[in-house]
């Protein structure tokens, strides 16, 4: 991965943000903000979870009315009022949160709300010209098919495809690769580029470096709602980009002492469950995890990780085969049971099932502990010990919010995953189940998430680590079992494992090079056949 | 046999007639419903349409004067739901029950106060214009299809009011925006369409029609004004919304359902042909619409079918998350 070469940008700006300042209940988002757009360049806006980079960018799209500041679109003052005004000036965003209609098709998704639509329009000819688009850019879509029916990968085509159809000149993109494989990640750079040549000017957010790196001309970063430095990307690197975003030093190293792997808490047995739909999720999956290892789960999105997951904290139903926990069965325990057996979820999505968005940050940290005193008490609750609780575990993990009464909704992604994690590891005492933990994470919270994984498996306890991404499974985990189609392909030790091996395995390949499971073959059922 | 065909033709008639105020209302609440806002007002303000329709129709003899006025009224009660519920963000539970309340008793004060001074001021029992069954030659004879061809003017506009409204819904730019923001303001809002006017008119447009269901049944169903003349139907339209899974056309099927149990239970009870107890008579359309409702929850939940609105009752503003 290389930077770009930058043209010399001779022209002014299409796009000027000057000055932009925006306020939230006890929160500075923005604060005198200023911010070029070029024609045909990718800029990359860099910054910490709650740096206030979506609020900017919502500002522009008309979602947002800032409190003070102008825009200039083509060097003239751009009144932006609501979403409407900003299509007119051929602004478009992907937003972080997919703006998508679950029960509409893709064709009727792409169409929704243009200004003029046909009273009745021609569904037909819009599916041809999404198809001639979708072969133009190589963003392969069903224009018939509905949105629920869509993988995330799927649905970040629909809302590219949404852009264009709607010709946006300006184009941003609010962190999107942060669901994406990396093979979709490698494909959304490719249609960049493709735009790019077409003179659109693209804004790009994203925490990973590799991408500022590969697709930005220049980099923009915030902190703390101010723009700390603009620069190209020929001319820095991601440690000093790092260090900008966070304002100190960041390791990308985390120091990893040898597992002392103990006696096995968790045991799979040849387990098999359906998923949502009733089709087979996971077949004959049978694994281990001991006390003071992290068990990495690889595998392309949707190859039963999610239902694996759910499976051991007794959220989804087992159908034949064994879970034991501590040697105990607990193959048909509710999700009370597996929480009372000491096991701890981060679940996948923070939002949905990690944490209640209209309840208080503080309610949130005790949803699990609220049922043991001090914190109840006959079943009422001490509001006051529940505080000081909260109070404590927000400094422990440095939870950025306001007060311990703040609505989660209100937090930013990194601080909502943090909120969770203070909870689960908190409660936890023999298993840690952590689903894409560092997904959509700053630098800065990524460490600290796998700092905090590390520190459980060194006080004892077995932590079972979902990711897609294989740098991270490779720095964290101890072992890493793959998952293809709900099957185990093999299970290997995280150090002899390579990039390309798990790759291959990971597309259906069983086990290529590396022999047989690692570490204790006797109770390990890795391998399949 | 010619006395069968007489008495299912007899039986379609009146459950046509019986079902015309509930697809009015079904279709209005259905609007109402796609834009996100529940509107639980329905019986008060049908019960509103249905004794200022017939107030005005008995004052100025004029039946369209008459469903003018009720839908005048239907669409201001909505438009004070949507006031309190869109901009003002209340409840819309309590929004809607409280003008439920409101309406069916200032319906029936009105229905005390309005009549002439002869009738000691009361409405009841008074005779005014109203739109008849009107047969049309040759079509209205044909054995039980027949039936669709000896209604009032109000239900015949429904044989084109319904597709139109399936029409507009599913097939126009206007539908398309309409169910968006039903399922989801967020990214309604994000792609240009104004949340809060759409809610607002379509909660109107709603009222309009709900207020319009009303006057058919002071008009032209059973003409004149009783006190609680709707027999609850305000309360039945908002069980066929869900019924039909918020598609006017299905809408029909349910109230057609419920008309012909009406219709059934009349005959048997006119006829006197049976022992039953006419309170269980009574009952039974509710029974039924209960017990559909069930089944189709039920149906729905095992099929994974999307039901309602996903945005149903809440409320939307951009900046909130
Ligand atoms: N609608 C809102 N109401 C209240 N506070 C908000 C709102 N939107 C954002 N904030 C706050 O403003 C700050 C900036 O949030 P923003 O979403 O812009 O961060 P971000 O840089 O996009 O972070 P992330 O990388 O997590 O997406 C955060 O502290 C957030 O809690
Ligand atoms: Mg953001």
């Amino acid at each position: 991965m290389t930077a770009r070469i930058t043209q010399p940008t001779v022209s002014p700006p299409v796009l000027q943000m000057r000055s932009i300042t925006k306020r939230f209940p006890g929160v500075l988002a923005n604060d005198r903000v200023d911010l070029d757009l070029y024609a045909g360049e990718v800029l990359a806006l860099l910054g910490e979870n709650g740096a206030g980079k979506s609020t900017l960018m919502n500002i522009l799209a008309g979602l947002y009315r800032p409190d003070a500041g102008e825009i200039l679109i083509q060097g003239r003052p751009a009144e932006i009022h609501a979403p409407r005004d900003a299509a007119a000036f051929g602004i478009g965003m992907v937003h972080q949160n997919f703006m998508l209609v679950p029960t509409m098709t893709v064709a009727q998704n792409i169409v929704l709300g243009i200004a003029d639509l046909a009273f009745v329009p021609d569904l037909g000819a819009i599916e041809t010209r999404i198809r001639e688009l979708s072969d133009r850019y190589g963003l392969k879509v069903d224009p018939r098919a509905y949105i629920w029916q869509l993988g995330v990968g799927e649905q970040q085509r629909v809302e590219i495809l949404k852009l264009i159809y709607r010709g946006a000149d300006i184009v941003i993109l609010d962190e999107p690769t942060a669901v994406l494989t990396p093979q979709e990640a490698q494909d959304l750079g490719r249609i960049l580029a493709v735009m790019q040549a077409e003179g659109k000017s693209i804004v790009f957010i994203t925490h990973k470096m590799a991408e500022v790196i590969a697709f930005s001309d220049r980099v923009c970063v915030l902190r703390q709602g101010r723009v700390v430095a603009t620069k190209r990307t020929a001319d820095t690197n991601p440690r000093e980009l790092a260090r900008l975003m966070v304002g100190r030093e960041v390791l990308f190293r985390l120091d990893k002492r040898p597992a002392q792997p103990g006696d096995p808490v968790l045991t799979l047995e040849a387990v098999h469950a359906n998923n949502d739909k009733g089709l087979p999720a996971l077949r004959d999956v049978s694994l281990q995890a001991r006390q003071g290892e992290i068990l990495g789960i690889a595998g392309v999105a949707g190859n039963g990780q999610q239902e694996l997951a759910e499976v051991v904290t007794g959220l989804r139903p087992i159908k034949r085969g064994k879970l034991l926990i501590n040697q105990r069965d607990l193959t048909h325990c509710t999700s009370l049971e597996a929480i009372h057996a000491g096991v701890s979820h981060i679940p996948a999505d923070r939002v949905g099932m990690g944490s209640v968005g209209d309840m208080p940050v503080a309610d949130n940290i005790v949803m699990k502990a609220y049922r043991m005193p001090p914190l109840a008490r006959q079943g009422v609750l001490n509001r006051r010990r529940i505080l000081d609780f909260a109070r404590a575990l927000i400094d422990v993990f440095q939870i950025a919010t306001p007060t311990p009464q703040t609505h989660v909704k209100f937090l930013s992604g990194g601080n909502i995953q943090k909120t969770i994690l203070a909870r689960e590891i908190d409660a936890c005492t023999d298993l840690l189940v952590a689903v894409y933990p560092s997904r959509g994470l700053d630098v800065g919270a990524t460490e600290a998430v796998r700092r905090r994984l590390l520190e459980q498996r060194d006080e004892g306890r077995a932590v079972l680590l979902v990711s897609e991404d294989l740098d991270e499974l490779r720095t964290v985990a101890d072992r890493i079992a793959v998952l293809y189609e709900g099957r185990v392909m093999g299970v290997v030790n995280a150090e002899e494992a390579d990039v390309e091996t798990l790759g291959l395995m990971m597309a259906g390949a069983s086990d290529p090079v590396i022999g047989d499971a690692a570490a204790d073959p006797g109770t390990e059922g890795g391998r399949t056949q | 046999m010619i006395d069968t065909l007489a008495l299912l033709t007899s039986i379609l008639t009146i459950t046509l007639r019986a079902g015309a105020s509930l697809i009015y209302g079904a279709i209005g609440e259905t609007y109402t419903e796609r834009s996100g806002i529940l509107n639980l007002g329905v019986e008060g303000m049908m019960l509103m349409g249905a004794v200022t329709a017939f107030a005005t129709a008995y004052y100025s003899g004029s039946v369209w004067l008459g469903l003018l006025v009720a839908m005048g009224v239907g669409a201001t009660l909505a438009a004070l739901h949507a006031f309190l519920t869109v901009t003002m963000r209340a409840n819309q539970v309590v929004s809607g029950l409280s003008i439920t309340l409101f309406g069916t008793g200032l319906a029936s004060f009105l229905g005390e106060r309005l009549g002439p001074a002869s009738n000691n001021f009361n409405l009841v029992g008074m005779v005014g214009p109203r739109f008849s069954p009107i047969e049309i030659p040759g079509l209205s004879e044909i054995p039980v299809l027949g039936a669709f061809f000896k209604q009032d003017l109000l239900t015949y506009a429904l044989f084109l009011l319904v597709p139109l409204a399936w029409a507009y819904l599913y097939k126009t730019r206007n539908g398309l925006n309409l169910r968006a923001v039903g399922e989801s303001p967020q990214t309604a809002d994000a792609m240009g369409i104004d949340v809060i006017r759409t809610r607002y008119r379509y909660t109107i447009v709603g009222g309009m029609l709900v207020g319009l269901g009303g006057a058919h049944l002071s008009l032209a169903y059973a003409p004149g004004w009783s006190e609680n003349i709707t027999g609850g139907r305000g309360w039945i339209v908002i069980a066929l919304v869900i019924f039909a899974m918020w598609n006017p056309a299905r809408a029909v099927l349910g109230a057609v359902l419920f008309g012909g149990i009406n219709a059934v239970q009349f005959r048997l009870q006119a006829g006197g042909a049976t022992t039953i107890p006419s309170a269980y008579l009574n009952m039974l359309p509710y029974l039924v619409t209960i017990a559909v409702l069930i089944a189709m929850t039920w149906w729905e939940a095992l099929s994974h079918r999307i039901g309602a609105p996903a945005a149903l009752g809440t409320p939307y503003t951009r900046e909130d998350k």
